[in-house]
């Protein structure tokens, strides 16, 4: 089954924001929208949801046409927004009970949910400690029980671990994995690689509104890289490259740091031993090598 | 483009109820204090003016000058209370708190929030205008019968009030803007539609004007009330509020359509 189908969407503000993009998200996999501020990446979760329509192109979502009949996507989505929009005077219980209202739950529907949607995002302790008292990880993590509250088939999710500190995001990465486990379908909109790396079945890579590469976060990586990495700080990057161009595949300067990447890094390293103030790193290739070659930049955080 | 801003009207007669309810809560704690903030304005008009002027003239239109008094008082209460329930209430959650934004996400529609927005502004003109109906009951410038016909009325001043400041928060950039409502449009409505004399002291030309606005009308359906007296045209004023109403709700669903939902 398809959850999410876009054909040819564009949309256009000031400028093109979306061009010409098409994607299908397949019922219980975690789709990931990956790209770097400006892409196009929140216009388009917001079309998604039908609260903004594009200029062109076609969106169904859960078997509706959106944004014609987006309120019937909506009863069954949940949706977790960049910026917390938690309810700051209300307690987290009163947080739950308000918005299971809006998809008009009965007082007992929702009293009967709350308790395992607190478990959910480890909030027992906090039932009836006000929003403002809780900590950033913690309003994340109400957000996510909230947009669950209506037992939604498809979670959208704009950036939902910027602005976290390490440990709140893994927790929430591994709150995200057990709603997969459970065969929830996840769109997540993401400029951090190691989240899409970690959660995405498969990524949209975007650029300027389009679609630059789709795929497996691995296959994606293997495709466009395919050998191990060394980075080079230190010393004159574009002197360096010259050094050991005969030995790599490919080389980049991104900034101060030079990747070269190498089917035999031992060579590579060979020829940089030993150099003063030079630090070398030799690493498996990640997406965000797959970004720098597929836009020649690195994702700015 | 007609399709798209009729998915933003109301889903069904229902769904606003979780707005307003919301709104309630909130309101809830911090009550007292919001009741009290909303009753004093008036109050103090009521009883500053009423006693004040009150004993330099004599009666005003067959009664004492603060029995007149007490009917602006009652509509003006509403008409200020709906106004800030909208302009600075409505516009906070739909901007910094973010909570439209939410509620968006959800099943309910721009015109269902719109709608839970007006009616609870309308809730809190109703509490106000009660208030100082109550006060004014008590003193004895209205009969308490009477208090079942304003209820109504009260209701759908604040609503009709509501509806015209929404559009106004529909098209403010910032707090900032709200000042000129209040100043050119609030204000003047206060001295143009008989809340405190009577619209016959006016020149002609502004009579012609006040007679078209809403303060206008919702002081004549609530004085005659008060006052035990038969109110003339009360289809017509009953018709101009509805109008204020309805109107500017189909318009501010445009407006907010075009801000929220570009």
């Amino acid at each position: 089954m398809v959850a999410i189908d876009l054909t040819d969407v564009s949309k256009t503000y000031d400028k093109l924001v979306v061009d010409r993009l098409s994607f299908r998200v397949a019922a219980g996999e975690c789709f990931g929208l990956l790209g770097p501020n400006g892409a196009g990446k929140s216009t388009i979760a917001r079309m998604v949801l039908g609260m903004t329509s594009p200029d062109a192109g076609k969106i169904t979502v859960l078997g509706v046409p959106v944004p014609a009949r987006a309120r019937l996507a909506r009863m069954r989505i949940g949706v977790v927004p960049q910026f917390d929009n938690l309810d700051t005077a209300f307690t987290v219980r009163e947080n739950l009970l308000v918005f299971g209202r809006y998809f008009r739950m009965s007082r007992r529907q929702i009293d009967a949910v709350i308790p395992s949607l607190l478990e959910f995002a480890r909030l027992e302790n906090k039932a009836d400690a006000r929003v403002a008292e809780l900590s950033g990880g913690m309003k994340r993590r109400l957000t996510l029980a909230r947009a669950l509250i209506n037992d939604p088939h498809l979670l959208v999710m704009d950036e939902p671990t910027t602005g976290l500190d390490p440990q709140a995001r893994h927790l929430i990465w591994e709150r995200l994995r057990s709603l997969l486990a459970r065969g929830k379908t996840i769109l997540l909109t993401t400029h951090f690689m190691e989240e899409a790396e970690r959660l995405c079945d498969r990524l949209c890579v975007m650029e300027e509104g389009r679609k630059i590469a789709e795929g497996r976060p691995s296959a994606l990586i293997d495709e466009q890289i395919g050998c191990d990495v060394v980075e080079v700080y230190g010393g004159n990057p574009h002197e360096l490259g010259a050094l050991i161009r005969p030995y790599a595949q490919r080389i980049e300067v991104s900034g101060e740091t030079l990747f070269c990447y190498a089917p035999d890094p031992e060579q590579v390293l060979a020829q940089l031993r030993g150099r003063a103030g030079l630090r070398l790193l030799q690493r498996p290739p990640n997406l965000e090598d797959v970004f720098l070659r597929l836009t020649g930049r690195e994702m700015e955080d | 483009m007609g399709e798209r801003y009729a998915a933003g009207m109301p889903a069904n007669a229902w769904n606003w109820v979780a707005v307003w309810r919301r709104n309630y809560l909130g309101w809830k704690k911090i009550g007292l204090a919001s009741v009290l903030g909303n009753l004093a304005d008036p109050m103090i008009y009521l009883f500053g003016l009423g006693f004040g002027i009150g004993t330099m003239i004599g009666p005003v239109e067959g009664t004492s000058y603060i029995a007149f008094l007490a009917a602006g008082m009652v509509a003006t209460s509403a008409m200020a209370s709906a106004t800030a329930e909208t302009v600075y209430g409505s516009f906070g959650r739909m901007g910094d708190q973010r909570t439209w934004e939410g509620m968006l996400c959800t099943q309910l529609t721009l015109g269902d929030i719109l709608l839970g927005e007006l009616a609870w502004a309308a809730t809190k003109a109703l509490m106000a205008g009660t208030a100082i109906t109550i006060v004014a009951t008590t003193l004895g410038y209205a009969s308490w019968p009477s208090i079942l016909c304003l209820l109504p009325v009260i209701a759908l001043s604040g609503l009709a009030f509501a509806s015209l400041a929404m559009v106004v928060t529909a098209l403010a950039p910032s707090y900032e803007y709200f000042i000129f409502y209040n100043t050119l449009v609030i204000t003047p409505m206060l001295f143009l539609c008989g809340a405190m004399f009577p619209v016959n002291q006016l020149p002609g030309a502004f009579q012609d004007v006040a007679s078209l606005l809403p303060l206008a009308h919702a002081i004549d359906l609530i004085r005659p009330a008060m006052l035990g007296r038969p109110a003339g045209s009360m289809g017509l004023h009953i018709g101009a509020l509805c109008i204020y109403t309805v109107l500017p709700f189909f318009l501010s669903v445009a407006l907010f359509r075009r801000r929220l939902m570009r």
